[in-house]
């Protein structure tokens, strides 16, 4: 992985997050507290505007800063959610050697442990887990069977989308949407929905790249 | 949306700002990362700070002073403040006994301030406020959520402090003062975010949320409006289930206001729920009310009760001099 393809994702993500502004307030307005898209925008559009910051960095170092920096401009539970699977993210890919989609399959299923210790939750709670661990998954069986970049990237897409959709018909146990009981049912949690585009972005991206 | 703002992305700075200005004699205000102590650092003492969304003022520095907080970190509006601006207030504020972070207990700010505990170089407890029975703590919850009740537990353990007490003793009393304390509020209209720019969530006119939190999430059920006396004994039933006080308990009632309901509207709601409590025996002997703990510009309000004993009771009544509670000084 190169620091490049990161900065050309993170302006990606930024770009899926803007474009869908009223799907993510209308499903925060419904079980949260209106902030999501909000506090999304902010943490991308910061990331992007590090470009210059970053661009000297190797991928590991950029993505324990991009952590940092949504630490501090996030605020809310995803600020030390995603922080956390950034930074660890970034301490795998410095500790192991760099075996290509492997690496970054561990990488990315050590980012997701993270997120679950920070949360204390894991999955069919209706928050982002329920994308993020069964792309985790996905992710590591995929790349340990050496299957090639375009079918990985089809099957991660769709993989956070079946998640994200599944989190329709879950109560909440985690998250603000907790304490609505049987009445979140129905409707998709906005930090699932949120993980979704930035899988696809990032999914989207490589495979730019490849063709 | 119709409301005082010049930029949205300025709202929060030129409130604080200007809070900052008006306290003068009493807060400092440092921006980026934003945190506020007291105007007088103190030695020797367990430094109290508290911290949360923005939004609920006079929640959190409007209790910044002596007998109360030595600081306060705003986030946005509505978002937990970040690990920086706590380490920042910690490094301000600390004063050779540890801090204690007082929390609400919200999923973000607890989270946010136990990354900020983890990376303090100091000695650090939490008091995790969790007053609103409105969410029942079942396998659905987190937990109870942090309320107006915090207000309570921020009064008597900034009172404790000033006497020298140890980490552990504020950490204790705060502990003592929250398992007291139960907390419920009615939403009549929905508050509205200045960066979102509409309302939070849609209430028709006879409506009113029971059990609202303090950013305008629901809460128990939506139901049709009924006169105000029906509306209070609901509240105060479910207060009491939660606290089940003993006859002739003494207690502190506050009725605190959401933003958006006259003064006039509150005093009648003490007036039937001190009524009401009295009738189960309770001993109304202190009381608060008054916009303590908004929610922008919600109307509604929620009823407090925290059950005293002789040491609640002492620091309730100790000196406080902030901008919002003052007395005995």
């Amino acid at each position: 992985m190169k620091t490049s393809f990161i900065l050309n994702v993170a302006e990606y993500i930024r770009d899926a997050i803007l474009d869908h502004e009223s799907e993510l307030e209308s499903l925060d307005r419904a079980i949260g507290d209106g902030d999501h898209y909000i506090n999304m925008k902010r943490g991308a559009s910061a990331i992007v505007e590090m470009r210059a910051e970053l661009e000297s960095l190797t991928p590991d170092a950029a993505l324990n800063k991009i952590g940092m920096k949504l630490l501090s401009t996030i605020g809310g539970a995803s600020g030390p959610l995603l922080a956390s699977f950034f930074m660890s993210m970034g301490k795998t890919l410095k500790e192991k050697a760099d075996d290509g989609a492997i690496s970054y399959a561990a990488a990315f299923a050590d980012g997701v442990k993270a997120i679950q210790q920070r949360g204390k939750a894991g999955l069919g709670e209706k928050t982002m887990l329920d994308v993020l661990i069964p792309v985790a998954q996905q992710f590591l069986t995929l790349t340990a069977s050496h299957t090639n970049t375009k079918e990985i990237c089809a099957s991660l897409i769709h993989t956070a989308e079946q998640g994200m959709l599944s989190t329709k018909a879950l109560i909440a146990t985690k998250g603000r949407a907790a304490s609505l009981g049987e009445r979140a049912i129905g409707h998709i949690d906005p930090g699932a929905k949120s993980c979704q585009l930035m899988i696809e972005a990032v999914c989207k991206q490589r495979l730019l790249i490849q063709d | 949306m119709k409301k005082f703002i010049n930029k949205i992305d300025d709202v929060l700075v030129e409130s604080l700002s200007g809070f900052a200005a008006a306290h003068h004699d009493l807060v400092k205000l440092n921006l980026d990362p934003n945190f506020l102590t007291r105007q007088q650092k103190s030695n020797n003492k367990v430094a109290i700070i508290s911290g949360g969304g923005s939004g609920h003022e006079p929640l959190h520095a409007g209790y910044i002073g002596y007998g109360m907080l030595d600081a306060a970190c705003p986030g946005h509006v509505f978002t937990s403040p970040t690990p920086d601006q706590m380490l920042a207030a910690a490094e301000a504020a600390h004063a050779d006994k540890g801090i204690l972070f007082i929390v609400k207990n919200y999923a973000g700010d607890v989270m946010n301030f136990e990354m900020a505990a983890e990376m303090l170089p100091f000695e650090s407890a939490t008091v995790l406020t969790s007053d609103d029975c409105a969410v029942i703590n079942s396998t659905y919850t987190t937990g109870r959520r942090g309320v107006a009740g915090t207000v309570i537990v921020e009064k008597c353990v900034g009172s404790l402090a000033e006497t020298g007490a140890t980490l552990q003793a504020c950490k204790t009393l705060g502990d003592k003062v929250n398992s007291r304390t139960a907390s419920m509020g009615v939403a009549l209209t929905s508050c509205t975010v200045p960066a979102a720019g509409r309302p939070t969530f849609d209430i028709d006119d006879n409506e009113l949320e029971m059990g609202v939190g303090i950013h305008g999430e629901p809460g128990r059920k939506r139901e049709t409006i009924r006169e105000a006396d029906a509306i209070i004994q609901d509240v105060v039933n479910a207060i009491l289930d939660a606290l089940k006080p003993a006859q002739n308990s003494e207690a502190l009632l506050l009725i605190n206001g959401f933003g958006a309901t006259p003064l006039m509207e509150l005093y009648l709601i003490y007036n039937t729920a001190a009524k009401l409590l009295n009738h189960h025996g309770i001993n109304i002997t202190r009381s608060l009310v008054g916009n303590y703990t908004t929610a922008l510009d919600m109307a509604g309000a929620s009823i407090t009760l925290c059950l005293l004993d002789d040491e609640i009771k002492q620091h309730w009544d100790s000196p406080v001099h902030t901008a919002t509670l003052r007395w005995g000084v």
